[in-house]
């Protein structure tokens, strides 16, 4: 029978161990050398007299949040909207943890050897899985537009929450100071973490980002990560599979949701401050407008995502403002003049996710796998799967007249 | 020695009655065939037995113990694989790493299972690497039976294998169901390809409307008056 089916067009042995192999060994350098510039930035920005060390703090946390926000939206498929929950959740572990304003330090319900930065940080990794999975199990059953409403939800619950436990929380007055890393020794460095040790700063969250790097790649390169896959494909062939359905989409949910916690409780520790603003809707449209403007899916694309739109929200809109307010000056229109574009970042931002949208819906630097879903013509997939799909509407097709 | 049992399985789509009652028996190393017409349950019963729904009364019991209360991904574990309706393969992945998603209950593929399967499809070989999209309609319906068998299934569902291909494809598609069962594996077979169904099959029941109004061994269910009618075209 074999030679009597047409033949499909014949792809090369793209996935063959030896390239397989090499293509690791490319990435792994490839990683290497972006880890190193990225650590280097410190003596560049001293030598240079940049000053945007702590930008690149904050952008390094966006980073670590889209990676996380990757897992849920992009490896599992499940679109969350309330991210900066877990966000919150994060910050607001260290906070209740380390912070003198907090009400279980003051009740003395915090042991002593938790009140600790480095404690407190892996504790608010573990709450907020927990709580991604509290959110995950009562939306399992639903998909797509419904889950990314319930979402939403749950994002607008948490900071609200937060604000209002007044007794616990310090409500709008916020947690200050927060705990910080003791001063330790590396190599003859001294890393002491006071406010103006920015570089100190930078290069703990880099150290914090390149470790989740290695764990979600790890995560992604498992079984648990192929599951992710053989779930957003098709539910029915995983279950068929013996996939269990429910424990896969908790595991995304609780490991997205868990980044988001380090993220949270390393920014709180970073500006020494805990507050419910920090944590709006926006924050999570922002971290989703990275994911998807990087390229849903692939943790590269996703990373440069963050790095372009932090560039933009933190450093670009305030290089820019000085230039234009003194060629408003100069022209005398005054809008010109006073215009802040701090401003504007959100109307960029939304320009930039409707022209992805637009002329590159797969991202920027799409997962190869996404990029097939976008474009089926490129990859001689979709006649066989409108084929598919014209024989699942057939049968799901009533019986008409049955026969005797 | 009955393998797998469904007696007076009743199931529910909401308000619609889609088995009304059904009841059948498996044996160890049979090939089992329903056949019907296009919503007479076919589908339905598999996804009962399957664990994809559960009926709202009667028993599905495998080697004697009640499985209807069980969920997919047990049911899988327990040894009921079904090659699902439509074929579903998952088509961003390649070829080899669906039949290693087929294995995925025994958590890493076995060696002897993927031989076994690149035996009866030497076609799969050749595509290994090949995303499982790109296959043609034949070539999707060998790698939904082959994902089936990764799993070691006691008794394999197979879901209207012939759906879609071309009548030389059918045949060689049934051919390759007489080997598989020959090797050990029961197997229970929808098809709405009676002629072929009744073939290959040892023993068949006629669904209509939801419920069994036959059953018999396939030879004589080819010989029969109205099946013959109904569903042979003569």
């Amino acid at each position: 029978m074999a030679s009597s089916m047409p033949t499909a067009p014949g792809e090369l042995a793209s996935g063959s161990i030896l390239q397989r192999i090499m293509s690791g060994r490319q990435e792994n350098l490839l990683l290497c050398l972006a880890i190193s510039v990225f650590a280097l930035y410190p003596l560049v920005d001293e030598l240079f007299d940049i000053g945007r060390l702590g930008s690149m703090g904050s952008i390094m946390i966006y980073v670590l949040l889209a990676m996380g926000l990757n897992i849920v939206v992009g490896y599992a498929g499940l679109l969350d909207l309330g991210y900066a929950a877990f966000f919150a959740i994060g910050a607001y572990t260290m906070g209740l943890l380390t912070s003198p304003k907090s009400f279980f330090i003051k009740e003395g319900y915090v042991p002593e050897w938790l009140q600790h930065f480095w404690p407190a940080l892996a504790v608010s990794w573990v709450v907020a899985a927990i709580f991604g999975v509290l959110l995950g199990a009562p939306t399992l059953r639903l998909r797509g537009d419904y889950l990314a409403i319930v979402t939403l939800g749950f994002g607008e619950i948490v900071p609200n929450f937060f604000l209002n436990a007044e007794k616990i929380t310090n409500g709008t007055l916020g947690l200050n100071p927060v705990g910080k890393p003791s001063t330790f020794t590396i190599f003859g460095h001294k890393f002491a973490f006071a406010p103006t040790d920015q570089d100190n700063w930078y290069w703990l969250i880099l150290a914090i980002c390149v470790l989740s790097l290695f764990m979600i790649r790890r995560f992604y390169n498992s079984r648990l990560g192929r599951t992710w896959q053989a779930v957003r494909e098709d539910e029915i062939a995983a279950a068929s599979m013996g996939v269990n359905l429910v424990r896969t989409k908790l595991w995304a949910f609780a490991l997205g949701a868990s980044f988001a916690g380090f993220a949270g409780s390393l920014s709180a520790a970073y500006f020494q401050y805990v507050h419910p603003a920090n944590f709006e809707f926006i924050v999570s449209i922002t971290i989703l407008s990275m994911v998807v403007l990087g390229g849903i899916g692939n943790i590269y694309g996703v990373i440069a995502g963050a790095l372009l739109i932090g560039f933009f929200d933190r450093i670009l809109t305030e290089e820019l403002t000085p230039p234009l307010n003194s060629l408003g000056d100069a022209l005398s229109i005054d809008f010109l003049a006073n215009h802040n574009l701090t401003q504007d970042k959100f109307l960029i931002f939304g320009l930039a996710l409707v022209l992805t949208m637009l002329l590159r819906p797969e991202g920027l630097f799409p997962s190869a796998r996404r990029k097939a879903e976008f474009h089926p013509e490129e990859d001689k997939i979709s006649e066989h799967e409108q084929q598919q799909m014209y024989d699942i509407r057939e049968m799901d097709e009533p019986a008409v007249g049955e026969r005797a | 020695m009955t393998l797998l049992q469904l007696h007076d399985v009743h199931a529910y789509y909401g308000n619609i009655h889609a088995l009304k009652g059904i009841t059948i028996d498996v044996d160890q190393g049979e090939i089992v065939t329903l056949i019907g017409s296009n919503g007479a349950g076919k589908t339905t019963t598999l996804r009962t037995i399957s664990g994809l729904m559960h009926p709202r009364s009667g028993a599905i019991l495998l080697n004697g113990a009640r499985i209807d209360a069980t969920q997919p991904h047990d049911v899988t574990r327990l040894g009921i694989v079904q090659s699902p309706e439509g074929r579903r393969v998952f088509s961003r992945m390649t070829v080899l790493e669906n039949l290693e998603m087929g294995a995925f209950v025994h958590g890493k593929a076995d060696p002897n299972d993927l031989n076994r399967v690149f035996d009866l499809f030497p076609r799969l070989k050749e595509r290994e690497s090949q995303k499982a999209g790109t296959l043609s309609g034949g070539e999707q319906q060998m790698l939904a039976m082959g994902r089936a068998l990764m799993g070691k299934p006691q008794i394999l569902l197979l879901d209207e294998p012939s759906m879609g291909l071309s009548p030389i494809l059918v045949e060689g598609i049934f051919s390759i169901i007489q080997e598989i069962n020959a090797q050990g594996t029961t197997v229970l077979l929808v098809e709405q390809n009676a002629l072929m169904a009744l073939t290959v099959a040892n023993r068949g029941y006629v669904l209509q409307t939801g419920e069994i109004v036959l059953s018999d061994t396939a030879e004589n269910l080819r010989k029969d008056e109205s099946v013959r009618k109904a569903y042979l075209g003569e």
